[in-house]
């Protein structure tokens, strides 16, 4: 090949890349704009305010009714849910992870962590029909198991991977200086571990939590199969919920292209969209505190 | 003697950093030049200017005329790669391809389509006086070589391009001394056929291999001579000090 | 004193056993599950047959090849998609605010919930592209879900091949593309590899995405088509346990395609570990 034909092919490829570059940020904007248009167009029919604190979510029947309230309620109260259960889990073994376990161990328990994350979503769905369901039924003796408990527990399963991965990456990279001056005063492991890793990691653990969160909140197939999906304001964890992401999920497959209730839909996905965005920015946030502290 | 090389008003920034100040020198044809100077004087900046090194890093500004034979080296005419090919550069720490010691010395002959025979290879090889060491396993992945052979092969890798110049920049400094007496003598024998400039730290080392020196300062040309006379009759204070381990 | 000192660490160090332990034993849960119920349909002819009598007889051939077809089409789109544009990252641009907000991007897309990407390829592939329900469809769907995973792990690959090498390669003349092409991305091929392969498995895993962009309930025969709508092995999970209308009927057939499914996530899984493994084994 001659030397102009290189220098052609350099050029060539020197746009080709760059215009890759430019087409992800396209993607980005183009979701955004898919959002913002379908949601303007749902406003137009229907008022903000009655979207946002309407406590109705019936768009099928004779006077459809578009309150987001009862759906976000549902997906807050199942992502609270899936904390309170995977955060004292995740730190707890991020924080065994990270301190006590020894290198075989590790070597176990870290795969063991991976094999999870990988499951996919919707088997961890079919958990919830077949295993976490009767089982909730049977202990609170209702009819069925499918509530905000049961979607709980699911998520708490698939954010625990993200949480202890990034919680122990933040427990692992606290200097371990602190640590043995920690111990050359006298302190033990866990008070060590209490008093100095944990607080110094902090921002990487809360960046951990901000990422499950994330990742509860915008998480579809598990909550769809697991928790009985009635559009009603959730009352107690036993009770039939429908998060966001399910009623999309459920809806979309049923209205007609163009309606007031399909542009419903897709303003239920830009405020979804919104959420899971404060939850990631928040986590990013402090991962980069986090690296700023233990930069050296 | 004629030159080889010319640089003339030569302005180097990174970014505000103002590296090089006002280089004038030149760099005489079959001869060694070596750049010597404390750590940050820019004689590395130097030298890789002299190959467009620093096209990879966006923020650096260069200004003023580089030559070689007359032909700007930073002309719109000519590519890079063609300078690169006639200016070849080893470096610090050697830098083999992951490709077998063979596929080392073909890879540049085969994409500036130049003939790739054995031969070619053999000769570049014994150049670097490395061929005696490696003629029975050339299809030996060059990482499990020594440093030492490592950076042999990158000389013949420079070599078997034949240019016209080569880049040297502290190519003994990762090395342990039988290896760098090793290219020492492989860069005397070379000079007579190529035009060599070599940046070192070691004053030993300039005074084995040079026939000029240069001695620079925060980004300035502060003394150059033939390296007799610069080491034994320095004209500069600095000089002085710096070539009698004062600082550095 | 001694004595209680000793009960409260071995409390304490019982607690981040207890939690360690409960995280393993969900697993186990999960997998003993599945591969107890599941392993007793699994055949040759489960997996090699079509599905029949509205799915309550035969095995899964059409979801599973639905599946290897999707992710086929996945890795063709996401992969030199995102393998260029890491190249563009890492190899070529300044930093800049442009490089700056490309990045940020990417982050936020890798945070842009699934069934978000559903509604977009909705929008764009289906109605907006006219390609209908398919799986095409369904397949850039995925691919522009996959996008953000493959241009992360591709520049940490990338960051890995140390600056020398491409100075190496410039400075025996190679253009700055060849430089790419012939040192540095054979160098990190097993580095973008791994990353390919997991954000696979994790497309071959997904759901929501392909629930209105071309995943069908039931389709008794197998097509190579890509404007066609296909079965897929999650999509198909899904159906059994939730919208079939003899849900305990076709209760083991589930149990054997969430196991299939499972197989294959950690089949992919695997790959990508050994591939890890033999490259850092290299690496030493």
């Amino acid at each position: 090949m001659n030397s102009k034909s290189r220098r052609c092919i350099d050029l060539l490829f020197n746009y080709i890349f760059k215009v890759t570059g430019l087409l992800v940020l396209l993607l980005l904007g183009a979701i955004l704009a898919m959002l913002v248009y379908n949601s303007v167009a749902f406003f137009l029919d229907v008022r903000p305010a009655d979207f946002i604190t309407g406590l109705t979510w019936n768009p099928t029947g004779s006077d459809p009714k578009y309150g987001i309230l009862p759906l976000v309620l549902s997906t807050t109260l199942v992502t609270l849910g899936a904390m309170v259960i995977a955060i004292p889990l995740g730190i707890g073994t991020a924080a065994f992870i990270a301190e006590y376990a020894g290198r075989r161990l590790k070597n176990i328990l870290k795969p063991t962590i991976e094999m999870l994350a990988a499951i996919p979503s919707v088997v961890i769905g079919f958990l919830g029909i077949v295993v976490v369901g009767p089982g909730i039924a049977h202990i609170a003796d209702l009819a069925n198991g499918l509530n905000a408990l049961n979607g709980a527990m699911l998520l708490a399963v698939m954010a625990l991977p993200t949480i202890i991965t990034v919680a122990e990456d933040a427990m692992h990279a606290v200097p371990k200086t602190y640590k043995e001056a920690s111990y050359g005063v006298g302190a033990n492991k866990w008070q060590t571990l209490r008093k100095i890793t944990i607080p110094a990691a902090a921002p990487g653990i809360i960046a951990a939590v901000m990422l499950g969160v994330g990742r509860a909140i915008g998480e579809t197939m598990t909550v769809l199969m697991a928790t009985g999906n009635a559009a009603l304001l959730p009352n107690s964890m036993f009770a039939s919920v429908k998060t966001m992401t399910a009623t999309i999920a459920i809806e979309m497959g049923e209205v007609p292209y163009q309606t007031t209730h399909y542009y419903a839909l897709y303003a239920i996905a830009t405020a979804l969209f919104i959420m899971t965005l404060a939850a990631n920015m928040l986590g990013e946030y402090f991962i980069n505190r986090f690296r700023k502290y233990h930069a050296a | 003697m004629t030159s080889k090389l010319s640089v003339e008003n030569l302005h180097i920034n990174f970014g505000q950093k103002e590296v090089l100040k006002n280089i004038n020198v030149s760099f005489a044809e079959h001869q060694v030049t070596a750049l010597i100077g404390p750590s940050g004087c820019g004689k590395s900046t130097l030298l890789r200017s002299l190959n467009r090194m620093h096209d990879l890093s966006p923020d650096a500004k260069i200004m003023g005329k580089l030559r070689i034979d007359g032909t700007d080296i930073y002309g719109k005419d000519i590519p890079p790669t063609k300078i690169r090919q006639r200016i070849g550069m080893v470096f610090q720490k050697a830098n083999p391809f992951a490709k077998s010691v063979y596929d080392n010395i073909t890879y540049g002959l085969k994409i500036n389509n130049l003939p790739h025979t054995k031969d070619v290879v053999e000769k570049a090889l014994r150049e670097a006086f490395l061929w005696e060491e490696v003629k029975n396993d050339l299809k030996m992945p060059a990482t499990r070589l020594s440093g030492g052979q490592q950076q042999r092969l990158c000389i013949a890798r420079t070599v078997a391009l034949r240019p016209e110049v080569i880049l040297m920049d502290e190519p003994c400094s990762a090395l342990d001394p039988i290896s760098t007496l090793k290219i020492e003598e492989l860069i005397t024998d070379l000079k007579d056929r190529y035009t060599i400039v070599i940046v070192t730290h070691n004053m030993q080392q300039a005074q084995r291999v040079a026939d000029k020196t240069i001695f620079m300062y925060l980004g300035e040309v502060k003394e150059e001579g033939s390296t007799q006379q610069l080491f034994n009759n320095p004209k500069h204070e600095l000089t002085a000090n710096y070539i009698s381990g004062h600082f550095g | 004193m001694q004595l209680r000192k000793n009960v409260t660490s071995v409390i304490e160090w019982g607690t981040l056993l207890l939690s360690t332990s409960l995280v393993c034993f969900f697993l186990l849960v999960i997998l003993y599950e599945i591969c107890s119920k599941g392993s007793a349909v699994i055949s040759w002819e489960f997996v090699s047959s079509l599905p029949k009598e509205g799915m309550t007889r035969g095995g899964i051939l059409t979801p599973i090849v639905g599946t290897v077809l999707l992710t086929l089409l996945t890795a063709l789109f996401a992969i030199p998609f995102g393998v260029c544009c890491a190249i563009y990252l890492q190899e070529y641009a300044k930093s800049s605010w442009l490089t700056r907000l490309i990045r940020a991007s990417i982050r936020n897309l890798s945070g842009v919930p699934s069934i978000i990407y559903g509604l977009f390829g909705l929008a764009l592939f289906v109605q907006g592209l006219q390609f209908g329900t398919s799986l095409l469809a369904a397949g850039l769907t995925l691919g522009l879900l996959s996008l953000p995973y493959i241009i992360t792990t591709t520049e940490e690959a990338l960051l890995r091949i140390p600056n020398s090498m491409r100075e190496a390669a410039l400075a025996v003349g190679a253009t700055k593309f060849e430089t790419i092409k012939d040192i540095v991305l054979p160098s990190s091929m097993s580095g973008i590899l791994t990353g390919v392969v997991l954000t696979l498995s994790r497309a071959a895993g997904e759901t929501a995405p392909i629930l209105f962009t071309g995943a069908a309930f039931y389709i008794n025969q197998t097509s190579l088509s890509v404007n066609q709508e296909f079965m897929a092995l999650p999509y198909h999970l899904y159906m059994l346990s939730t919208q079939h209308q003899s849900i305990d009927e076709v209760r083991p057939i589930a149990y054997g395609t969430a196991l299939v499914l499972i197989v294959v996530v950690f089949f992919l899984n695997l790959t990508a570990f050994i591939i890890r493994y033999k490259y850092r084994q290299h690496d030493k």
